[in-house]
């Protein structure tokens, strides 16, 4: 066996091969924080969901709890249904309020969750009673405009 | 010249039905190859080993460019500490894959090309014929498998050495805040999404890269000059096709 040397780098650069692809994964992406943790999956139901995405984060209190799983258009009741995989370790009352934010001025927008004061808690499958939709920026406009025009003294 | 145009594209036409029996032949070869696991073994050594040096500097270098030119520019808008995000998204989606096959291409596929060439010239490959040694699975077979082993990895290495070198200009050299350039960075890139996607691409361009290497040698004329062409064709056709593969990729993999 002539060859070990080389059998010996070859061994040496698939090691460091592995070794970068751990560290993109566990360092760069940071594996450890979701996405093998179970989860169990709660819905809530938004009049207009704004610019939400798949994978979005679901918050409590500012800390990530979850991820947004599915969204789909409910064509009876005409609402936008969120589908939320929320972490195994984390629950919460029943009159959860679920809200869509947006982080900063012109950040990405999430679900944030405000837990309620029910002793019984969400199960999975459950769908969040109370919600608010995410505010649309022209809407929000024009009710200004409305209110201004409304005060203004009349004549 | 009608009659030259006709001709050339016929033989395009020619030259890729015989690329896809080989990469056919390549397959179905490949378990006799694996029978005798070194000569893979001495392939990767040659191809992946060998280029270890290149595209650890050069994932060095682009990731300091980055870090560099990233915080110019993210210090206009007051969000630096966004350039561990910037250097990690462009290093593991696109440039690590992309670069680091553009080198495998010009450091290995050549050699590959020009050993399988020469091997032609010699008549060596169809002296194996005469001894009932196939030639695919004895001499291309280990070479492409080599390959395609070597790429992902070397990849990787790109992307983690240029994230080292984005964080030493980053953090050590100006200033950002360590903390937040790996936590923003943590936040930011998904293990799906961003890193095995290119993970997939990188091995798509090193099968793609030793293809061509591999048909390249084994198709070229037996003359020094058709040696030389169908080096200069390895190298011209496997960046075209990374580029080229990288636009699908990319186009089907990131839908926002």
């Amino acid at each position: 066996m002539s060859r070990s040397t080389i059998d010996l780098w070859v061994g040496l650069f698939v090691l460091m091969g592995g070794a970068a692809l751990l560290f993109l994964a566990l360092k760069v992406g940071n594996l450890s924080a979701a996405s093998f943790t179970e989860s169990y999956t709660i819905e809530a139901r938004f009049a207009n969901i704004g610019g939400l995405k798949v994978r979005a984060p679901v918050k409590v209190a500012g800390v990530v709890v979850g991820r947004v799983a599915d969204i789909r258009y409910d064509n009876e009741r005409f609402e936008a249904v969120v589908s939320m995989a929320v972490e195994s370790r984390y629950e919460f009352p029943r009159d959860t309020i679920g809200a869509i934010l947006t982080s900063g001025l012109l950040g990405e927008q999430y679900v944030g969750l405000e837990p309620g004061g029910d002793e019984r808690m969400l199960k999975a499958g459950d769908v969040l009673k109370i919600t608010q939709s995410a505010v649309v920026l022209e809407k929000l406009i024009g009710q200004f405009l409305f209110n201004k025009a409304a005060e203004a003294p009349q004549p | 010249m009608i009659r030259n145009i006709g001709a050339r594209v016929i033989d395009g036409v020619w030259r890729l039905g015989f690329a896809s029996r080989f990469l056919f032949l390549l397959l179905r070869y490949s378990g006799q190859s694996f029978l005798r696991l070194h000569l893979t073994l001495r392939e990767i050594y040659f191809s992946g080993v060998l280029s270890l040096l290149i595209i650890l500097v050069s994932g060095l270098f682009v990731g300091l460019v980055l870090g560099l030119q990233g915080y110019e520019t993210l210090q206009r808008y007051g969000s630096s500490e966004a350039l561990g995000v910037l250097v990690a998204l462009s290093l593991t989606r696109e440039l690590g894959p992309v670069v680091a096959g553009l080198l495998f291409a010009s450091r290995a596929g050549s050699a590959v090309t020009a050993e399988i060439g020469l091997m032609k010239t010699t008549e060596q490959l169809k002296a194996m014929d005469m001894m009932a040694v196939n030639p695919i699975a004895r001499v291309a077979a280990p070479r492409f498998w080599g390959g395609v082993i070597s790429m992902p990895l070397l990849a990787a290495l790109f992307s983690a050495m240029g994230i080292l070198g984005g964080w030493l200009i980053g953090v050590a050299f100006i200033g950002v805040d360590d903390g937040a350039f790996w936590s923003q960075m943590q936040a930011a890139v998904d293990i799906r999404y961003d890193i095995v996607n290119g993970v997939i691409k990188s091995f798509v361009f090193g099968v793609a890269v030793s293809l061509i290497a591999v048909f390249e040698g084994y198709d070229c004329e037996p003359t020094a000059e058709g040696v030389s062409r169908a080096i200069t064709r390895t190298v011209v056709s496997s960046a075209l096709a990374i580029l080229a593969l990288d636009f699908v990729l990319t186009s089907f993999m990131f839908r926002g």
